[in-house]
């Protein structure tokens, strides 16, 4: 399991350049992100090394924030090894909201972040089938 | 120059004045008499109807407001029973309840005597194609050019708004003469007509009245360059009686106010005193031929001066300057009134949603749109952008059920909207009229 930093922001110039500012002074490192954007506006999601002082940065900064539960799972790093994973939770119904992929990597693994719909039901499915997914402690240290 | 009642139209002052008089003493007596509301405004301020004893007392009386209307929703301001009341009309007002306006049969005949003045004035005769795009139904637009258009004996072809394509056709078919409807709207058939490869040459037009939206001297131009036409200004509305209120001639230097049925005033919005004329303020109308409905110094709260000299044309009606503004925050979008209280009432009403918005009114292609800005609140936001597209269109779906018109929602980002000690600026009206 692992807390998203997520950020609305308005499709106008500097806005990205803002937060990162905010967060670099505040001394926390990015560690995965991803923009999900429309016409109008943006939404930032951000993997941090220190997620309850970048909400609280960002909020004292103004900014619109939340932090969303996502999960960080560890998959094969060779050709199919995502699609692997994307195939076993297609089969047991899990739907996936968004995913992106984490800067580093863990041991032989690349680390993609899920947002699923039902994250306990993830967690299981991933116990069974043998997919590895990292704690927090582990990923906000990596 | 040809009027429609020249006797009326160009009554010596001395005489148009002592009719008046007679005219605003039977209406306060009427109105003290038979509604509960306006006595007890009158004697509030410790006025009786026989203390109206020159045109100069109308001061004495004290204001009405859309809020009284409201207040006295539906009929209460209603100076006659129901029984003689043959047509009722509505404002588009949409927070809590719209405006209710109604008519006897012979106010009925009294504003279609203003509208057939009123087109007359713009040209119109009974060999005229009158054709009518104003909207028909509550709206007095429609209903109003549409008696008037009879009462002069034109031809008028009842086309209410909308379905432009098919409206050009017809007014090449038919060979309209007289095009009535918004200003905006007059430009956006022009737009079509070029699609439709019809040029003004193709068609008969030659006139057009137009009016429910404030409209600037650079607009008139345009309408008159490209439709190739004599465009009018007509102003009304619906709680005095519709258009018909006041009209243009052809010296197109203000609109003569019909004031054989309407006391005008010019008032300092903030004080309230009475300006002197030609000073700019807010126009007061006072109705003194209405039977169903009185209005006692109505306050329009559309800003204008007035001007009292005998005109070119030989009309002696005071003559009103187009409309300069609003002394409120209301908007006039494609014809409908937007106050921003609607907006926010609706805003209040979504769960979530906080009372942060900014109206942004700017006109593309000749037509009015409206965006509402919303600040995107902690408790609304999500991380799925499906969740936040589904927000901003529910969020425009409500407003335009409330409001009537199409508009635009763009998610803003929270405190970004300018707070304000006093009055919050919730407009921007980027169209320049």
């Amino acid at each position: 399991m692992a807390k998203q930093i997520s950020v609305f922001l308005e499709n106008k110039v500097g806005r990205l350049a803002h937060v990162t500012r905010v967060l670099g002074e505040a001394g926390i490192n990015i560690r995965a992100l991803s923009i999900a954007d429309t016409s109008d506006f943006g939404i930032l999601r951000l993997i941090v090394n220190d997620p309850a002082k970048a909400y609280q940065v960002l909020k004292d900064a103004r900014f619109t924030v939340s932090e969303t539960e996502v999960i960080a799972v560890q998959v094969p790093d060779s050709p199919g090894g995502l699609a692997s994973v994307l195939e076993q939770m297609t089969e047991q119904e899990l739907s996936i909201e968004y995913l992106y992929a984490f800067l580093g990597t863990r041991g032989d693994d690349a680390l993609v972040i899920f947002k699923v719909e039902d994250i306990a039901k993830a967690r299981k499915i991933f116990n069974e089938k043998g997919i590895k997914f990292l704690d927090e402690s582990t990923l906000y240290k990596l | 120059m040809t009027y429609w009642d020249k006797e009326k139209e160009c009554m010596p002052r001395e005489y148009l004045e002592k009719l008046q008089l007679r005219r605003l003493q039977e209406t306060v007596y009427r109105a003290y008499a038979f509604v509960p509301a306006y006595k007890e405004k009158m004697e509030q301020v410790g006025v009786k109807p026989e203390d109206i004893r020159s045109i100069e007392d109308i001061k004495l009386l004290p204001f009405t407001t859309k809020q009284d209307l409201r207040d006295n929703y539906p009929f209460g301001l209603f100076a006659v029973p129901m029984s003689d009341v043959v047509r009722i009309h509505s404002s588009s007002g949409t927070t809590g309840k719209p405006t209710v306006v109604g008519y006897t049969s012979k106010d009925i005949d009294s504003w279609a005597e203003l509208m057939a003045r009123a087109l007359y004035s713009a040209g119109a005769s009974r060999y005229s194609v009158i054709q009518n795009s104003y909207g028909y139904g509550l709206f007095t637009g429609g209903l109003g050019a549409h008696y008037g258009a009879e009462k002069i004996g034109a031809s008028v072809i009842p086309t209410s708004g909308g379905n432009t394509r098919r409206q050009i056709m017809l007014m090449q078919d038919f060979g309209s003469s007289i095009l009535t409807c918004t200003p905006s709207y007059a430009l956006f058939m022009y737009e079509v007509m070029r699609e439709m490869g019809i040029k003004p040459s193709d068609l008969k037009l030659k006139a057009g009245v137009f009016g429910a939206e404030p409209w600037s001297e650079n607009m008139r131009r345009e309408i008159e360059n490209k439709l190739e036409i004599d465009a009018y200004d007509i102003y009304g509305l619906s709680e005095i009686v519709g258009p018909g209120v006041a009209i243009e001639c052809n010296v197109k230097n203000g609109l003569h106010i019909a004031e054989d049925h309407f006391i005008p005033e010019i008032i300092d919005p903030e004080t309230c005193a009475v300006m002197p004329e030609g000073e700019a303020g807010e126009l007061v109308l006072t109705t003194i031929t209405k039977e169903a409905l009185p209005m006692i110094r109505y306050r329009t709260r559309d800003l204008s001066t007035l001007n009292l000299a005998t005109c070119d044309c030989g009309r002696t009606h005071a003559r009103m300057r187009k409309v300069l503004g609003r002394s409120d925050d209301m908007v006039i979008i494609r014809g409908v009134n937007v106050f921003p209280s609607m907006v926010e009432s609706v805003l209040l009403n979504i769960p979530g949603v906080e009372p942060h918005y900014l109206l942004v009114v700017d006109r593309r292609d000749n037509l009015d749109e409206l965006e509402v800005h919303v600040e995107v609140s902690e408790q609304v936001f999500s991380d799925e952008v499906r969740k936040m597209e589904n927000l901003g269109l529910q969020i425009g779906r409500e407003l335009e059920s409330a409001l009537g018109i199409a508009v635009k929602v763009r998610l803003v980002e929270h405190k970004t909207i300018e707070r304000s000690e006093g009055k919050a600026k919730r407009v921007i009206d980027k169209r320049n009229i």
